[in-house]
């Protein structure tokens, strides 16, 4: 009885020295240590299909990554929609991975906080040297004039995917390179009684990565130079409109995607129920929903007009995963070598090839497979036309600010309210009221 | 008259008053004297550490201003005083009017609900008081919404509040032809319905569980006695059911509206993050301005002004409906 009785008091005891343990977060200021070089953990976004696909995808290379080291690495494949919250927790509290995934456009905002491992001129020689990687891809890794706060892991950049068989029975011989061509081609399509140009309304992520390329092509960007919200300047409102009006006013756009958050748009191009979707390398999704790759084809995003390029003619922001390390990390060598392993050349094309993303690294990127078909036009998007968003620490509230408001104006064509001008220009207002001050 | 403690009585005392050492107290008597005390020291340290530790410091964060740059060390975010607070009730700014507005809705939203969740759970633990075959089986149906994980419950309500391929819009529009064109649920004004029903859908079943377990307690006696003077079913719920009932639909009406006030789980389930402005419910709202646009010292001041308007109307009713209650052992 008295044996039970202490067993019991040391369970309590334990228990809570665990549970003080875990609140104990807060003020880590480590810069890393060595203290556990056996095992790192590893928070992995979910590229693919699923959970279970990225699993399958990264778990031979982890496997191959203990061989050569010795390391072992706990893979978590986090979904998109709990990534940064649990980023932030484990910021708050100090408890993180070793390593992790974030999305290119979060590093200004999660540099900010100061957690993550600066990736100065010592670091990036330890995986190989910064010029190994594309100036696209480093263009979206930290706020500009700082060390970056990560890595790049995988490039994409949005593409005008078309279904040929929906274009060929409309009549349609080229995909449209312009925004009115789009719009033709959709009034054509729908006299098939086919859905025209999918949207994700209310996917706030989605809408920022949109109305960001329009504004560029309006010559607008939501920031001014020195990191001042502007987002009710006219051409940014124009911008906003115009991609709002693709439901609202062309109609191209079905009302019913107002509330599509979860790419339901991919599905219904994957079945053959919609022409065109604006989307981010989207082969390896399309491929797992049943949709083989001669079924659709790939072209730029339009532009106003002309050719995509750069200034205006940008079509597609600069999108990616990036590889960060927590600066408090009881394996910092091992991080770095799981990083070096990550980005180096035999892994960058298998990785890349299976999430059908271009590889950040110079040499990879070179090689002919990713030259060919869809690689080729997002390779060449990135290279050519594609813009990082904007690097600065109030990114992440500019996404919600932002992306909520299209969320609201799509509703309300959805609804069948007028979108104009100035019901933009408030809904924008009111975004950016909503910004932090300075 | 007067009576002895037991602290008391352990000790004698002089006709000079000093005290005289008493007979020595039985080893085992502190041991059995202090082990409650002593089995409940975890749940108190652990009361402690996860509600009131959290609360003091979530406190403390209103009164800083906390964002992305401290969240890593809050404690060195600067002071802010009270201007977490100003800026949140301020109502002629974004933001306070956008508490505001939150505030509002979350309010009507629990008037309904509470009431909805009330009067259907009343009505069916009424209708299944008396006996008759396959009353343990609808008991059983009656109870699936409020023992259904809250995700996946509320995740097919919204599969069936989709536009285009959703339930909801197949029996209103294609089949009952209720409505002119098919209608948006989760987005726009009608969200605040969807948030409803889906509120009430499995909020109800608790009320009928409870208002089931009071009825259990009223003498059948009482009903024969009324019947016998000629009462009809409406006076004996009106002058027998609801009297009998009365404390408990005080506790079950204070919970209900505790619970649907800071209700999280349907509205993020539903619509996300960022919920529309009609279905824009104070618990996400709060939510989304601490971690969404990481505005921590906002989000806390925001949180320590609804705790403050709970315990407000928390303690205003328990005032108004201890009122008139007599004693126990009067």
């Amino acid at each position: 009885m008295r044996r039970t009785r202490a067993a019991a008091a040391g369970a309590v005891t334990v228990s809570l020295m665990t549970l003080v343990t875990a609140c104990g977060g807060g003020s880590s200021t480590s810069g890393g240590s060595n203290d556990s070089p056996k095992t790192l953990t590893y928070w992995a976004s979910n590229q693919g299909a699923s959970i279970e696909v990225d699993k399958k995808v990264l778990q031979p290379e982890l496997d191959k990554f203990e061989k050569q080291t010795g390391i072992k690495v706990k893979v978590e494949v986090v979904p998109w929609s709990d990534l940064l919250n649990r980023i932030l927790t484990a910021t708050t509290s100090g408890q993180g991975p070793d390593v992790l995934n974030i999305g290119n456009t979060w590093s200004a905002s999660l540099q900010a906080t100061g957690a993550l491992l600066p990736w100065d001129a010592k670091n990036f020689a330890a995986i190989g040297g910064k010029d190994r990687f594309v100036d696209s891809a480093l263009g979206s890794t930290g706020a500009q004039g700082q060390d970056p706060a990560a890595v790049p892991l995988y490039s994409m950049a949005y593409a005008l995917y078309y279904n040929k068989e929906i274009f060929a029975d409309a009549g349609i011989t080229k995909p449209p390179a312009t925004w009115d061509e789009l719009i033709a081609d959709g009034k054509k399509i729908q006299a098939k009684g086919k859905s025209a140009l999918g949207a994700e309304g209310a996917n706030l992520s989605e809408n920022i990565h949109h109305v960001f390329v329009f504004a560029k092509q309006h010559g607008a960007d939501f920031f001014t130079s020195d990191g001042e919200p502007d987002f009710t300047n006219d051409n940014v409102v124009a911008a906003v409109k115009q991609y709002v009006d693709l439901m609202a006013k062309d109609k191209v756009i079905p009302t019913g995607d107002a509330e599509y958050a979860q790419n339901q748009s991919v599905s219904d191009f994957a079945k053959g129920n919609q022409a065109m979707l604006l989307w981010q390398s989207a082969s390896a999704n399309l491929e797992s929903q049943g949709m083989s790759a001669d079924k659709y084809g790939i072209a730029p995003v339009p532009v106003q007009s002309g050719t995509p390029g750069t200034g205006t003619q940008v079509n597609s922001a600069v999108m990616g995963i990036n590889l960060a390390v927590f600066k408090n990390t009881d394996n910092i060598d091992g991080a770095k070598k799981f990083v070096k392993f990550m980005t180096g050349d035999a892994e960058q094309k298998i990785l890349n090839t299976a999430y059908s993303s271009i590889p950040p690294v110079k040499t990879v990127q070179a090689e002919s497979v990713f030259s060919t078909g869809a690689n080729k036009v997002l390779k060449d998007t990135l290279a050519t036309s594609a813009a990082a968003l904007p690097q600065v620490a109030d990114e992440s509230q500019f996404e919600t600010a932002v992306g909520t408001a299209v969320k609201d104006l799509f509703a309300d064509a959805a609804a069948g309210r007028a979108v104009t001008t100035e019901s933009v220009k408030a809904a924008l207002e009111k975004a950016q009221q909503q910004m932090p001050t300075k | 008259m007067t009576t002895t403690t037991a602290a008391e009585a352990a000790v004698h005392k002089t006709p000079s008053g000093a005290v005289q050492p008493g007979p020595r107290r039985r080893p085992g008597r502190i041991r059995r004297v202090g082990l409650p005390y002593l089995l409940l020291l975890p749940a108190l340290l652990l009361e402690l550490l996860v509600h009131l530790v959290p609360m003091v410091i979530g406190i403390v964060m209103s009164f800083k201003e906390l964002t992305q740059f401290y969240i890593r060390d809050w404690g060195a975010a600067p002071w802010s005083g009270l201007d977490n607070y100003k800026v949140s009730v301020d109502f002629d700014a974004p933001v306070g009017e956008a508490l505001l507005h939150s505030f509002l809705v979350t309010v009507a939203f629990t008037l309904l609900s509470v009431g909805l969740c009330w009067l259907i759970g009343t009505a069916a633990a009424v209708f299944l008081q008396d006996t008759f075959r396959g009353r343990g089986l609808l008991r059983a149906l009656f109870l699936i919404p409020y023992a259904l994980p809250v995700y996946a419950a509320v995740i097919t309500w919204v599969f069936m509040f989709q536009h285009d391929n959703g339930l909801v819009n197949h029996v209103l529009h294609d089949q009952l032809h209720l409505t002119d064109k098919p209608s948006f649920w989760l987005i726009g004004d009608n969200s605040f319905w969807a948030l409803l029903t889906v509120s009430v859908w499995k909020g109800w079943p608790f009320a009928f569980l409870i208002v089931m377990a009071g009825l259990q307690n009223i003498p059948g006696e009482l009903y024969e006695a009324a019947a016998l003077d000629g009462a009809g079913m409406w006076q004996q719920i009106r002058r027998i059911t609801l009297p009998s009932l009365r404390p408990v639909n005080q506790v079950l009406l204070l919970v209900l509206f505790l619970w649907t006030f800071n209700d999280f789980n349907t509205p993020y389930v539903l619509f996300g993050k960022s919920a529309p402005e009609a279905a824009d419910l104070i618990s996400v709202h709060i939510y989304q301005a601490s971690f969404v646009t990481w505005n921590f010292g906002t989000g806390s001041a925001m949180s320590v002004l609804l705790l403050l308007f709970l315990l407000v109307v928390t303690g205003v009713y328990l005032l108004l409906t201890s009122r008139g209650r007599k004693p126990a052992d009067a």
